[in-house]
């Protein structure tokens, strides 16, 4: 007990000294950051770098209406309702102006939807459930990433220069992968009516039984495969596909396989002539994303993944974001971010009017080995304004914009 | 055909590893009695030491001999964690223990991201064993056949530990009466720490084997925590040729799940277990467990007492400085003190079923859960006002609670919690995968309050009320004929049925009213946050409630809800903090070992010391 009761006494001092301080010191404009940075350390690490780099390249050009932009990171432990007290905490208490974070989509539509009732901007910088901008979408809420949706139709539209007739598809057991599937079939019959889809796995996310995923995929004889498992499982799907010889003359295409934080832990065993979405950062050649791509070496010291990217651009996104709305009032904020526009490493994005999603697009590629390490090939970039619905679609899709 | 053996082996070399992990969790419970959560995490310890060890050691020498190594490393990491953590509490209340484990947990996890990095690792090959063969033309890998053929030799080599060595003698006796053994001059210490590093060597060992198949992440301390339980269970506490049958049943139904039913990933081992409690409650090869043998470890427990004059003005003075917190408080410390006394109900609710009615539930998070998801389906999907919505909410918890509650009361004990396990899980798919209805795991959104209880401090007052009503109603419960009724069919069955009380509905009735208070904290919390998702149904929340009802002290009134108050308070300060896990960890195994008999009953003891106020029994 009274290690317990000591420790409270002084976590309250601690607290208390804090907080006057953070009082003192309001010279600068704060953003609270909301991540799963120990649930998800391996995607949360990686954004955080970029977002700080962002940050401190906003901070020596003179910061955002004259003050220093700081950034308060907090850990949500992964659960969506402890998200949104900390939202609160950070809003009321540390003085934040808005808010930015997650990757996970529960906890960005938990957070989505507690800014829209207390009317806080919400930049949602990672989660990419599709309900996010339509069905639950909202006037406080903004993202930044390519959807579900916007990702899936980029590889459909591959699939569908193939002859193939017959698909498989596997995906984790949860939302994400859900729509994921969805959101392919969707795009890929809408282009190939002749296609079928013969199986669809649904391993339980990061419980993968892959050998046993993988003949079941080979029961069904597929022409092609739709990959939408990642991480972890991801690593044990390839080797023990690779083994029994499932991606012998079948094309595979991969959602989000491409990107460093998946592909890099499988080394030389990364899959080779996968259709993917990724992140080819060591191909740059010049222009912005060459730029960030040093940038952000010469910083940490390690490669940057997509998460960087994406925690880059929130960065600029909030500058950008602030400037324009010239004060750091919720309302103003939210009228700039309408139609906001932003220059970033992968060119110029734009959020949205009609649904607050970004432009930002995503980069498709095939997948090779090079020098022991899977990378993408032949890849090209992807501006996500042609892949996001007619203005009349997104009426209907989201029931928020009439 | 040649699908089917291809498929057969292939749950036959899944199941190695959760063989090597499961046994060495059946050892420990056999021997020690203790619930060790934090085996799960010596699983993964293997596979990052196995994985580390692999980098150095060339050939396939060294790959087998990384295994071992590993296996002997994680061994010598229990022992650190039994003799340091465990074997000052051993005295203390039955299942205390499984609070310190979970401490371990915390601790292990922030440890491991230091030295390893968050990065995942695909576990190396083995050399010499990366190739497939065909079986009837079908593909095999070689390391599965290795796997399938270690395991028997790996199982024999326990079996003969067990029966044929003097060692295995003493465990087997110490796992049908420790006080014996004792008596009998077998240093009991000893043989606990023996049992704990032979535990945690298989887990180890089971987490370097499983490389090649898989690999080596910060997140597979629980993914296997759930499977390896199952595995113990369905074979029965204690029995290492069940685990075995039991591992090669859950790894081939998995298999042939996949294969048939390949939605069934995320529940079907859960059905099975389910299933062999009800047909056998002591597991395939276990045994009834003999009554009062861990009934009451440690001082025999007080009666219990209405809260004494002052007890009563200091409860009011502390609830007159809440109703006055949204006159001088921020409005962040209203949303923080609701958070704090919905989790304080959920675990009041908890203690009412395990403190007064002596059945631990693992399953507990189904009732608070399932109050928010019947709140939230009345007003998504029957525009029921919301006001009527929070009234539904505890009774159609209840009315899930009536129902398992059945099935579970006829189980004592492990079983029992175990089985309140596989009814939570079987509850949390059912909402996680019916995504049409409940949103899966995008949850359901936008569920605020009636507009004169929407603000911040009218929805305060709203959980103050009802929050602090109803953990008081638990209280004056407690203090009724059924209260009595219930603890008089805790602590001897036999005699409060000769005085004519129905035990078994005595117990059906507490674990329903606990279900019920469940379900209203469940309900309260899915309006404060206006969204509900499947996590706040999950076995961490259900552990949550049993961690701070155990911090609190479980042998008295107060103790759940004090802990559960602590314990956010913490939370709330050090989560800011890099390391928070790492130092939340120690803090609860500090907690755990300072005061064994929670915060409340510690505090009891001292004052008892001190002679500030009179023993109880005296009186």
């Amino acid at each position: 007990m009274t290690l317990l009761k000591k420790t409270i006494t002084l976590a309250a001092v601690a607290a208390v000294g804090l907080g006057s301080f953070a009082a003192q010191a309001s010279e600068t404009i704060k953003v609270g950051d909301i991540n799963h940075y120990k649930r998800l350390a391996f995607l949360a690490q990686p954004y955080k770098k970029g977002l700080d780099l962002a940050v401190s390249e906003i901070n020596a050009d003179g910061g955002v209406l004259g003050k220093p932009l700081e950034i308060i990171y907090r850990d949500d432990q992964g659960k969506p309702g402890e998200a949104v007290k900390i939202a609160e905490e950070l809003m009321t208490r540390d003085g934040t102006v808005m808010l930015t974070g997650t990757i996970l989509s529960n906890v960005g539509l938990a957070i989505s939807s507690y800014a829209a009732e207390k009317k806080y901007l919400y930049l949602a910088a990672e989660p990419l459930a599709d309900a996010l901008v339509w069905a639950k979408g909202n006037e406080y809420t903004f993202r930044l990433r390519p959807s579900t949706y916007m990702q899936a139709a980029m590889l459909a539209e591959q699939a569908a220069k193939d002859p193939a007739v017959k698909y498989a598809t596997i995906a984790p057991n949860y939302a994400y992968g859900k729509d994921a599937v969805a959101a392919f079939k969707k795009a890929l019959t809408a282009l190939r009516p002749d296609v079928t889809f013969v199986t669809e796995q649904w391993p339980a996310l990061f419980k993968i039984d892959a050998g046993a995923e993988v003949q079941a995929i080979e029961r069904a004889k597929p022409d092609a495969i739709y990959n939408v498992t990642f991480g972890g499982d991801l690593g044990k799907f390839v080797r023990q596909g690779s083994l029994r010889g499932l991606f012998d003359d079948r094309k595979v295409y991969g959602l989000l396989t491409g990107e460093p934080e998946y592909i890099d832990p499988l080394k030389d065993e990364a899959p080779e002539g996968w259709v993917v979405t990724g992140y080819p950062w060591y191909d740059f050649e010049g222009g912005a994303n060459k730029a960030f791509v040093d940038a952000y070496k010469a910083a940490y010291g390690e490669r940057p993944g997509i998460g960087s990217l994406v925690g880059y651009t929130t960065g600029q996104t909030i500058g950008a974001g602030i400037r324009s709305a010239g004060s750091t009032d919720t309302q103003a904020l939210v009228a700039a971010f309408k139609g906001l526009q932003v220059d970033t490493p992968v060119g110029q994005i734009m959020f949205r009017k009609q649904d607050h999603q970004s432009t930002m697009g995503a980069f498709v590629g095939t997948t090779a080995i090079r020098d022991g390490m899977g990378v993408m090939v032949d890849w090209s970039y992807k501006d996500g304004a042609d892949y996001l619905p007619s203005d009349a679609e997104v009426k209907l899709l989201r029931p928020s914009a009439n | 055909m040649e699908l089917f053996i291809a498929q057969l082996l292939n749950g036959f070399a899944n199941a190695a590893a959760l063989f090597m992990v499961a046994s060495g969790l059946s050892l420990i419970f056999g021997v020690t009695r203790i619930v060790n959560f934090s085996h799960g995490s010596f699983y993964m310890l293997g596979a990052y030491i196995g994985y580390s060890l692999m980098q150095v050691l060339p050939g396939a020498v060294g790959f087998w001999g990384a295994v071992v190594l590993a296996g002997l490393a994680v061994g010598v990491i229990g022992v650190v964690v039994e003799v340091c953590v465990l074997r000052p509490i051993y005295k203390a209340p039955e299942l205390f223990q499984l609070v310190a484990t979970f401490g371990v947990i915390l601790v292990i996890q922030d440890l491991a991201l230091m030295v390893w990095g968050p990065d995942d690792m695909l576990g190396p090959r083995a050399p010499g064993l990366k190739g497939i063969v065909r079986i009837l033309g079908e593909p095999i890998p070689q390391y599965d056949l290795a796997l399938i053929a270690i395991t028997p030799f790996v199982l024999f080599g326990l079996w003969y530990m067990m029966a044929k060595t003097r060692a295995g003698i003493l465990v087997r006796a110490a796992t049908q009466d420790r006080e014996m053994v004792g008596a009998l001059g077998v240093n009991q210490a000893w043989l606990f720490t023996g049992v704990f590093f032979l535990g945690s060597a298989l887990a180890g060992l089971g987490g370097a084997i499983q490389l090649p198949k898989g690999g080596a992440d910060l997140m597979m301390d629980f993914n296997i925590l759930g499977a390896i339980f199952v595995v113990v269970v369905i074979a029965g506490m204690g029995s290492l040729p069940g685990a075995y049958v039991a591992s090669v049943l859950i790894s081939v139904l998995g298999v042939f799940g996949v294969a048939y039913l390949p939605h069934s990933t995320l529940v079907l081992m859960f059905v099975v277990m389910a299933l062999v409690l009800m047909i056998r409650p002591y597991g395939l090869f276990g045994r009834a467990e003999v009554a009062g043998e861990h009934g009451q470890v440690g001082e025999p427990e007080r009666p219990i007492k209405p809260a004494g004059r002052n007890a009563r003005i200091w409860v009011a003075l502390g609830l007159l400085v809440l109703a006055a917190v949204p006159v001088f408080g921020s409005s962040f410390s209203q949303v923080l003190i609701t958070d704090i006394i919905i989790f304080c109900l959920f675990a009041a609710s908890l203690h009412f079923m395990l403190g007064l009615g002596g059945m631990v539930s693992f399953g507990h998070a189904a009732y608070f859960g399932g109050g928010a998801y019947v709140a939230a389906l009345l007003v998504s999907y029957a525009n029921t006002p919301m006001e009527l919505a929070l009234i539904l909410a505890p009774i159609g918890a209840g009315m899930l609670a009536f129902l398992i509650g059945w099935f579970c009361i006829r189980l004592t004990g492990v079983y029992f919690a175990m089985l309140t396990l596989a009814f939570a899980q079987l509850l949390w798919s059912l909402v996680f995968q019916w995504g049409e209805v409940t949103g899966g795991d995008d949850g359901m959104v936008d569920l605020w309050p009636s507009a004169w209880l929407n603000s911040t401090s009218a929805y305060y007052y709203l959980t103050l009320v009802l929050g602090v009503g109803s953990i008081i109603l638990l209280r004056h419960v407690a203090h009724s004929p059924f209260g009595y009724a219930l603890r008089a069919s805790r602590d001897s069955s036999r005699q409060a049925e000769a005085t004519g009380i129905n035990t078994q509905r005595m117990k059906w009735a507490a674990f329903t009213l606990a279900g019920m208070m469940a379900g209203l904290a469940g309900g309260l919390f899915l309006f404060s946050k206006g969204s509900i998702f499947p996590s706040e149904m999950e076995t961490a929340k259900s552990f949550d409630g049993l961690i701070v009802l155990f911090l609190g002290g479980v042998k008295t009134l107060s103790g759940a809800v004090v802990g559960a108050a602590s314990l956010e308070l913490v939370k709330d300060l050090i989560t800011r903090l890099e390391y928070w896990r790492l130092m939340l960890g120690l803090l609860i195994i500090g907690v755990v070992i300072l005061a064994p008999e929670g915060i409340v009953g510690s505090l009891q003891s001292a004052k008892e010391k001190l002679g500030l106020s009179k023993q109880e029994n005296n009186q």
